[in-house]
């Protein structure tokens, strides 16, 4: 069975704890994404299995294999671990086919041919073998970084914001080209990003860091729609964050009466709503509705940011819809609620 | 299906039964940085001090009576109004005509501008006491102050060109648009706007016009213009290892680091690099016009007559006075052998020793490591004669064998020369990132295979630029080599200097041309860098 466990992982730096506790399964071929702003310790969790850091205390194994614990550490060059840095790190002295035969130790022929397969692989032209580092695009220099990390079949493949140099629409495409390419390869790869929106299309599973400890681990379904606190529920995307009186798996809110995901609470709580799940109608449909006020609308265009005054509300509701028509300031809107509620931890 | 096992006992039991025993090809991580590196960094700066512990060693030694009465004597007095003097006259002579000659040749439409620039910094490729020679040998009476000065400038200037240059090339031509744009003449543009830009380029150029003016000895010898340097070497030269040197290298040294903190403590925070992104545009070349194009034409045909035309000229006339039997010389080509030897032996050992300093301030900056940096530069910047000073008594009473060896000499190149290795090659270094060296690992490459295929090969052109720059040092070295050379080897220096202490002008020209010829690539590589980093 091919695994990755990390178990109670620690790294300090002077009094600074990078990594902090942290424990982590992942499985066979699945692709992992490691989230968090930046200086939350997911680069140095990444380096420690790499084997670019060692760890203080706890354990890393890959398919049974121990990489570290106890202090002692496989070193890099026998993990067999691929990586690919945020700018490719391409060896400037060295062709492109160099750079993807750097780890090869096939010669001549079969070198030659490995290396053209692996070009194809990345959908790089033949053509760009003989160009030096400099001449590529930072697409391209990506590519061969990949290509080049590849040649050693790896059993993992670990991603430092590998996309976060490329403008936006050649990130999206170089995203699906790499998870494709990795589940077609069957290579499990653990990707690490501070854009949510990069993280939640490109993993199967995702974990959430902050501060050098793991606040979350899950399927990205799972942890957009009930994350572990508010901080975890505003990183992944926008939510609506409401006071409720919770019984019975019930929530009393500004919005009227929601289904909460947790039937044993009761008393006073927060519950967390996506925008998806509200719409907006320009006249009370369903019994269940909420009439509310625009007081502002900032067009955007695909979707545009409400503001909505509800009668149990002292501010303002902020709320982003894609509705259309789009409603007119000062009109007044029927809110309706899909799904249930998230009810946040207190 | 993932899972945060750190709380459940359950899971822990179960990666417990994952990681059963550390598997033998587990290692100790080894440490960040090995000990041979910063150990052989600190030996490195430890020989660096070891000038100026002589000095003060010396002062102890000798007695504070006889110290007072050895330096507080009409002598010395009379050898710091000298050397002041020509500090103080040569220094304003040499800014001017350095900002004047680099103006000209970057801001203005001044004809020929490319050849006027390589021709500010082709001086460079003639020795200091060349200079003096090509001079004496045309006017047999040339000497005293007068001549000192105008030697300096001719000699030196170009330290101030090259900056400057570099400067003005670099500089925003915004800033001055919007000086301009505010109401200013263009005169008063200058003065307040361009002219502070350049503080930096004069300050740093000034500072090693004065240490060149302190240190030389072959370009006053040879006019017999007495300064601290010539004094030492006679006193040397007639009482050998006395008191009374060793106290005027003191006093030598202290002016030195005077300079050096005075040009620190000026150098001031003030920003002088472009404040906002994107890059600057070029600067429009200012119209001189016939009124200023003429006299601008005549300064830079002056320059190139009096720095370059008198010294080609001279040289050749002894040349060709000489004809071929002069490079028939028994003595000629032998020195070229040893200076060839001295300069790949000295650059090789310096460049080496380098390394650890330079890879310290590269991957592992710390306050130790500039301390030990700064010992270094230091030492380099004290004249050659205290270094030699101190390499010949320290020699003669501790290790006797060493003294006059090849050893001792190379010793005294690597202090005197090794911050010229440094700068090279920590960029050189800094080319390879350890992430490249990282990349190289998770390839399969052991750290030191990974070091060998990536950084080194990275660092190389560095390495290369380093040894280049102190094997012309060395070529052209005559100071420390005259008192430290084990006896009968001669370099092309101090070959030269024997023939035309025997006033043999034409056997000392072939020595001469091939110093020359020696220094052409140095020359050439100032030049190119200064173009290469204001990327063009």
């Amino acid at each position: 069975m091919s695994s990755l466990h990390l178990h109670q992982l620690c790294k300090h730096y002077g009094s600074v704890k990078a990594v902090d506790h942290v424990s982590l399964h992942a499985t066979a071929g699945s692709r992992l994404a490691i989230v968090g702003p930046s200086g939350s310790g997911k680069t140095t969790l990444l380096r420690m299995i790499a084997g670019f850091e060692f760890p203080d205390s706890g354990s890393i194994s890959l398919n049974g294999q121990t990489l570290a614990a106890d202090g002692r550490a496989l070193p890099a060059h026998l993990r067999r671990i691929g990586y690919v840095a945020q700018d490719g790190a391409l060896f400037p002295h060295l062709t492109v086919a160099d750079n993807i035969g750097f780890g090869l130790t096939d010669k001549g022929h079969a070198r030659q041919q490995r290396i053209a397969e692996l070009v194809e692989m990345v959908a790089l032209d033949q053509h760009m073998l003989q160009r030096w580092p400099h001449e590529l695009s930072g697409g391209q220099q990506q590519r061969v970084a990949l290509a080049r990390a590849l040649a050693q079949q790896p059993q993992l493949m670990l991603l430092d914001e590998p996309f976060s140099a490329l403008d936006t629409g050649l990130r999206a495409a170089m995203r699906q080209m790499v998870a494709q390419l990795l589940g077609e390869a069957g290579i499990s790869a653990i990707l690490v990003t501070h854009d949510q929106a990069e993280a939640l299309s490109f993993a199967d599973q995702l974990a959430v860091m902050r501060q050098g400890r793991l606040i979350q681990s899950g399927t990205p379904q799972q942890l957009y729609s009930q994350p572990a606190d508010e901080t975890t529920a505003l990183f992944l995307g926008e939510a609506l964050i409401l006071p409720a009186q919770v019984k019975a798996g019930q929530a009393q809110c500004a919005l009227g009466e929601i289904a909460v995901n947790d039937g044993q609470f009761c008393g006073a709580g927060r519950i967390m709503l996506r925008p998806e799940q509200l719409t907006l109608q320009a006249e009370a449909g369903a019994a269940s509705a909420v009439m509310a006020q625009v007081v502002e609308c900032d067009f955007g265009g695909h979707s545009s940011l409400l503001s909505l005054r509800l009668p149990e509300l002292a501010s303002p509701l902020q709320l982003r819809s894609a509705s259309w028509p789009l409603p007119a300031r000062g009109s007044m809107v029927a809110l309706t609620v899909q799904g249930r509620a998230h009810l946040l931890p207190a | 299906m993932p899972s945060t096992s750190s709380s459940t006992s359950a899971a822990a039991a179960a990666a417990d039964t994952l990681h059963p025993t550390t598997s033998p090809e587990l290692r100790l991580p080894g440490r960040r940085l090995p000990l041979w590196l910063s150990g052989s960094s600190l030996l490195v700066s430890l020989l660096a001090l070891l000038p100026l512990a002589f000095i003060i060693a010396i002062s102890i030694q000798t007695g504070w009576e006889t110290v007072v009465r050895l330096v507080f004597r009409p002598r010395v007095g009379e050898l710091l109004f000298n050397t002041s003097l020509l500090v103080v006259l040569t220094l304003p002579l040499c800014v001017a005509l350095g900002i004047a000659m680099a103006w000209l040749t970057e801001r203005s439409n001044l004809p020929a501008r490319r050849i006027w620039s390589a021709l500010a910094i082709a001086p460079l490729a003639v020795p200091a006491f060349v200079h003096s020679y090509a001079w004496i040998s045309l006017l047999p009476a040339f000497n005293g102050l007068a001549a000192a000065v105008l030697l300096s400038v001719i000699a030196y200037f170009p330290f101030i060109y090259l900056p400057a240059a570099a400067a003005l090339r670099r500089m925003d031509p915004a800033l001055e648009d919007s000086a301009a744009a505010l109401g200013l003449a263009p005169w008063a543009v200058f003065r307040r706007v361009t002219l502070p830009q350049l503080r930096l380029a004069i300050w740093g150029g000034g500072l090693l016009v004065s240490l060149h003016l302190l240190a030389e000895y072959g370009l006053y010898a040879m006019i017999r213009f007495d300064t601290f340097t010539t004094a030492i070497f006679d006193q040397f030269q007639s009482s050998f290892n006395g008191p009374a040197a060793n106290m005027l290298a003191g006093v030598l040294a202290l002016c030195c680091l005077l300079l050096l903190s005075a040009e620190a403590a000026s150098r001031g925070t003030a920003r002088y690099a472009r404040v906002g992104a994107g890059s600057a545009r070029q600067a429009v070349p200012a119209r001189l016009g016939w009124r200023w194009g003429l006299p601008s034409l005549l300064l830079c045909l002056a320059t190139a007559a009096l720095t370059l035309g008198v010294p080609l000229l001279t040289l050749g006339h002894w040349l060709w006075e000489g004809g071929g039997e002069a490079w028939h010389n028994a003595a000629l080509w032998p020195a070229l052998r040893q200076t060839l030897l001295f300069g790949a032996a000295g650059a090789v050992l310096t460049v080496l020793a380098a390394v650890p300093l330079a890879w310290l301030s590269v991957r592992a900056p710390s306050r130790l490591q500039r301390l030990q940096e700064g010992c270094n530069y230091i030492t380099s910047a004290l004249p050659g004669i205290v270094t030699a000073l101190a390499l010949v008594t320290i020699t003669i009473n501790f290790a006797r064998p060493l003294y006059q060896t090849v050893l001792t000499i190379l010793l005294a190149y690597l202090l005197m020369f090794l911050p010229r290795a440094l700068i090279s090659l920590r960029a050189g270094i800094a080319q390879a990132p350890a992430e490249l060296e990282n990349a190289a690992r998770s390839l399969g490459c052991t750290p030191g295979r990974a070091l060998w295929r990536v950084t080194l090969r990275l660092a190389a052109p560095g390495a290369a630029a380093g040894m280049a720059m102190v094997f012309l040092a060395i070529s052209n070295e005559l100071t420390a080599t005259l008192l430290l050379a084990p006896n009968g080897t001669r370099t092309l220096a101090t070959g030269f200097w024997a023939m035309t202490s025997e006033i043999d002008y034409i056997a000392a020209a072939p020595y001469a041309l091939l110093m020359v010829v020696l220094s052409l690539p140095l020359t050439w590589l100032l030049h190119y860098h200064s173009k290469r980093t204001a990327g063009r």
